[in-house]
């Protein structure tokens, strides 16, 4: 057997996940198959806060949901704690629960306006069995309520009653009270404001580092995710084209993707150069064949149009899903 | 700088106010601004700063809702937009000047191709034949970057994708031929990249046309890289303004040192981000004195009793605060 | 019921009714319909199935409030105690109306695959009309209270799946929903823990729309002879039998008569306000049955 420091938390390969969309008229039932995550694959180390970035439409949403077993995956492996979990039949699924946690979007939508706090935060407590007495569970809500930054006294209100920053400080307690192994924040802080969204990201950054948590951070910001990432993947139309430890993404990014959106974020101090006009991406419903980047790339050639890159090792935890990869660094690995 | 022309537009004064169950909340308090012709101004601040009430206090836009103007001036070109008659103000809107949205907020009708509603447009201000409307929204589209405009002119919005789709909206509110074009969050629906075109594309319309532009939103980075200057908003007031390069060399109040602190960067790392303690006081929650001081870590007795007053910085740069923060700050 | 419950009761109350002078009377008129069925056997000054022969077809006057009918019988006594048959009708079609409706449109709309099967059904069964669908239903079952209120239900339950079909489906992509379901609820925490709490004020608006309906429904069943057993002082079965003496005993028609309509009219009142109170999400939803 491995030790846990050699085995990753969480091993995903080769993830699927398509939907079926009616398309057509009435009576004709023409099916088109979006292809949301097409060949994910990416290790997760434990203590580990990999970010997943990536304009909207290109999956990363869909590779957290279907890991937390909200969407099927269409195929596919993922292997949390060296146990295959996809194949799991729900019910089998439903201890993984615990360790799996998810941080929702909007805040005002993801807690239930009919329930008290209390009520929202006791259900994972009781599901899992995690305390017995009611004086306990209140105990642990209260302790979980601080441990976010919240007064305990809340507990007996309704969601309605707090602002968008204090909510989502709520949802964190959600996932943090069954004490998780793997948590998967989706877009956590981006319907926050500014001055928000700092505090509620520093509350995230201090729980995973005390609690030692492993973590999958979607978000579309990246900012955000350079703040709060060890390690970054990139995901263009349901592939990720690259991969690297946070320094080296942002230093030196190595596919032609990930440079365009570097350069594409307005900068508050000045010096950015404009990135140059490449369009939008085509839908997922009907990506080009070969790189799906190649439409939008200067260095694309024949090989880009027909061939599917594969990730090319570029060292030191760099990979890059380029044909032009390992030439533009002078080196392949 | 001469006195002869007047400001293309002129914000003195502004106050505005929600009527809720017979009394006034004060949104936005005696706000002052002004815009010449192919300049723009930035206004940031977080939600509930008043920032997108302005723009449509501007617009004539509050028509319907429990906002009311409790005070102040809005002159365009030298006319008190408040003051002139309903026709008359009808006619500068969407004409003379015109507004953007963020995208979801008025989208396009999807029954409708989107050339019939930019002929809709374009009709509603000048009186002119069908085929010649349509020939000047092939040249609206063509002006919006759109490629084939010919071809696009009859597509439904649904086939258009999101900015495609801003660049129609930004088409329709050109129809006029505005000097005047506010854009309330006009990116914030989009993803990077495409925001970086859509700006790009409302940069150049504006070297090409001289209209001049108030662009609205939360992102710092966004105004930063397309204003030439800067009003920053607090609860319903502007705390600082400057231009562009002085505000970012020289912050005097901390609440827009600690909103530019707040903000994770891709270019930098930050062990800890710097926060601003609390939250936006709500509406319905009274603040004495200066309104940020709840949060300020400068704030002292004065501050708690007694609204600051603008003071000039000097070279255009001005403040409400009593302890301004140092200039090299 | 806690004193701060009662208190919150009373400000939802007044919230509902605020400036709506019409329902407010409506609701008037139905306390008023709910106190005389509780306290029938203490308003009414005659038995209501007393038959006295001497007294056939008395007009309405100081002996008789209502006047009598064909075998002498009290019409106001019979009256009264019709506004039992109809909170009885009323509140036993609302419960079975929502028990099996709510429970098929949950079900339906939660599990799909069940789903698709089941809201067949229902759409068969609403390509009746509501009145020949209870007639055939009638025609095989025996006359009693009991069947009227199961058929009347079932009519509306139908109406009731297909609402709240339609509104689980919404709700069941909320995004609370998948926070729940990531926190380990199985389905039926989700349904009823998370979902029906939601439900609540539209069912209510529901239901009071039922509840006028089934006056309708229970009337005409009565009229045509396949609703409630004769004896049964009912303001339908009142209705039936006066037919006959129309000509020569109108108010026989005209009492049993106007009780329907106000009721009907009362309840429908009540239930536009309720609906235009509630969350505007599903306003759409409810039209009326």
């Amino acid at each position: 057997m491995t030790t846990d420091a050699e085995r990753p938390l969480l091993r995903v390969r080769d993830l699927k996940t398509h939907f079926t969309l009616k398309a057509g008229g009435l009576f004709s039932g023409t099916r088109k198959v979006l292809k949301a995550v097409d060949g994910v694959s990416f290790d997760l180390a434990p203590g580990e806060v990999l970010g997943i970035v990536g304009e909207s439409g290109c999956g990363k949403s869909t590779v957290g949901r279907t890991l937390t077993r909200l969407e099927d995956a269409t195929g596919g492996t993922a292997e949390f704690d060296g146990q295959e979990m996809l194949s799991l039949s729900k019910a089998d699924f439903r201890p993984l629960r615990r360790e799996i946690q998810m941080i929702f979007q909007d805040p005002f939508a993801s807690l239930n306006p009919r329930l008290t706090i209390e009520q929202t935060l006791s259900e994972p407590v009781r599901i899992h069995g995690l305390e017995t007495t009611r004086e306990a569970i209140r105990e642990r809500i209260a302790r979980t309520l601080t441990q976010v930054g919240l007064d305990p006294k809340v507990m007996s209100r309704h969601p309605h009653e707090f602002s968008g920053g204090q909510r989502q400080r709520i949802g964190i307690a959600r996932v943090m009270i069954v004490e998780p192994k793997l948590v998967i924040a989706d877009e956590a802080v981006s319907a926050l404001d500014v001055s928000i969204q700092a505090q509620v990201l520093n509350l995230i950054k201090d729980l995973q580092t005390e609690s030692g948590i492993s973590m999958l951070f979607i978000s579309h910001d990246l900012g955000v995710v350079r703040h709060i990432c060890d390690r970054v993947a990139v995901m263009y139309l349901g592939r990720i084209v690259e991969t690297a430890p946070r320094a080296t993404l942002f230093s030196a990014p190595s596919h032609p993707y990930t440079k365009l959106l570097l350069a594409s974020i307005p900068r508050i101090r000045p010096g950015r150069v404009a990135a140059e006009d490449r369009g939008e991406p085509a839908s997922a419903a009907a990506p080009p064949p070969g790189c799906p980047f190649h439409p939008r790339c200067g260095l694309a050639t024949d090989i880009c149009r027909s061939e599917r890159p594969l990730p090319v090792d570029l060292g030191n935890g760099q990979f890059s899903a380029c044909h032009h990869a390992g030439n533009q660094q002078g080196e392949a690995a | 700088m001469t006195q002869s022309k007047p400001p293309l537009l002129d914000v003195r004064g502004l106050s505005l106010s929600i009527a809720t169950g017979g009394s006034l909340m004060p949104v936005v308090r005696d706000l002052s601004f002004s815009l010449n012709a192919s300049e723009t101004l930035g206004i940031v601040g977080e939600s509930g700063c008043g920032k997108s009430l302005t723009s449509l206090a501007i617009m004539g836009l509050l028509e319907g809702t429990p906002v009311r103007v409790t005070g102040g001036e809005i002159l365009f070109e030298g006319r008190d937009l408040l003051t002139l008659p309903a026709r008359e103000r009808r006619r500068i809107m969407g004409n003379e000047m015109s507004m953007i949205f963020q995208e979801p907020m008025t989208s396009l009708n999807p029954v409708y191709r989107i050339g019939d509603q930019i002929v809709e447009t374009i009709r509603e201000h000048q009186p002119m034949s069908k085929t010649a409307a349509r020939a000047r929204a092939v040249e609206l589209l063509r002006m919006v970057r759109i490629p084939d405009p010919q071809g696009r002119i009859d597509s439904y919005p649904h086939q258009l994708s999101g900015g495609m789709r801003q660049r129609v909206m930004i088409a329709m509110a050109l129809a006029g031929s505005p000097r005047l074009l506010i854009a309330d969050e006009p990116t914030t629906a989009l993803d990077v990249t495409v925001q970086a075109q859509i700006l790009k594309l409302i940069a150049d319309l504006q070297s090409e046309t001289g209209m001049g532009i108030i662009l609205i939103s939360h992102d710092l980075g966004v105004i930063a890289e397309t204003c030439d200057r800067i009003a920053v908003m607090y609860r319903g007031r502007v705390v600082e303004s400057a231009q562009t390069r002085d505000l970012f060399a020289r912050m005097r109040h901390p609440y827009t040192r600690g909103l530019l602190d707040s903000i994770p960067e891709p270019d930098e790392d930050v062990e800890r981000l710097p926060t601003i303690p609390g939250r936006v006081p709500g509406l319905d929650e009274r603040v004495d004195g200066c309104a940020f001081h709840p949060r300020c870590a400068r704030a002292s007795d004065i501050c708690r009793e007694q609204d600051p007053a603008e003071t000039a910085f000097g070279g255009g740069h001005a403040g409400r605060c009593h302890h301004p923060l140092e200039p090299d700050a | 019921m806690t004193p701060n419950a009662t208190v919150q009761w009373f400000a939802t109350g007044r919230r509902i009714f605020r400036g709506r002078w019409l329902a407010t009377l409506g609701l008037a008129w139905l306390v008023l319909v709910v106190l005389a069925a509780v306290f029938a056997p203490l308003i009414v000054p005659y038995d209501p199935l007393e038959i006295d022969p001497v007294a056939r077809l008395t007009e309405p006057g100081a002996a008789h409030f209502f006047g009598t009918d064909h075998f002498g019988r009290d019409t106001f006594s019979r009256s009264i105690y019709g506004a039992r048959m109809a909170i009885v009708i009323g509140l036993g079609s609302v419960v079975v109306a929502l028990l099996v409706g709510g429970l098929t449109g949950m079900i339906s709309a939660y599990f799909t695959r069940l789903g698709a099967f089941l809201m067949r059904v229902v759409d068969v069964l609403m390509a009746f009309p509501a009145l020949l669908l209870a007639l055939v239903l009638m025609t095989i079952l025996e006359r009693s209270v009991m069947n009227t209120v199961l058929v009347i239900g079932i009519v509306y339950a139908t109406t009731t799946a297909r609402i709240l079909f339609g509104m689980t489906l919404k709700l069941k992509n909320e995004v609370f929903i998948d926070a729940a379901v990531c926190s380990g609820a199985g389905h039926a925490s989700v349904l009823f823990r998370h979902i029906l709490p939601n439900l609540i004020s539209p069912l209510l608006v529901q239901a009071s729309f039922i509840f006028a309906f089934a006056q309708l429904q229970a009337a005409a069943l009565d009229f045509l002879g396949l609703g409630l057993p004769p004896e049964v002082p009912s303001w339908g079965n009142m209705l039936s039998e006066s037919r006959i003496y129309v000509t020569r005993a109108p108010w026989l028609l005209l009492f049993p008569g106007a009780l329907i309509i106000l009721s009907v009219f009362s309840m429908n009142l009540v239930g536009d306000a309720l609906r235009d109170s509630i969350d505007p999400r599903f306003k759409n939803d409810i039209k009326g049955v």
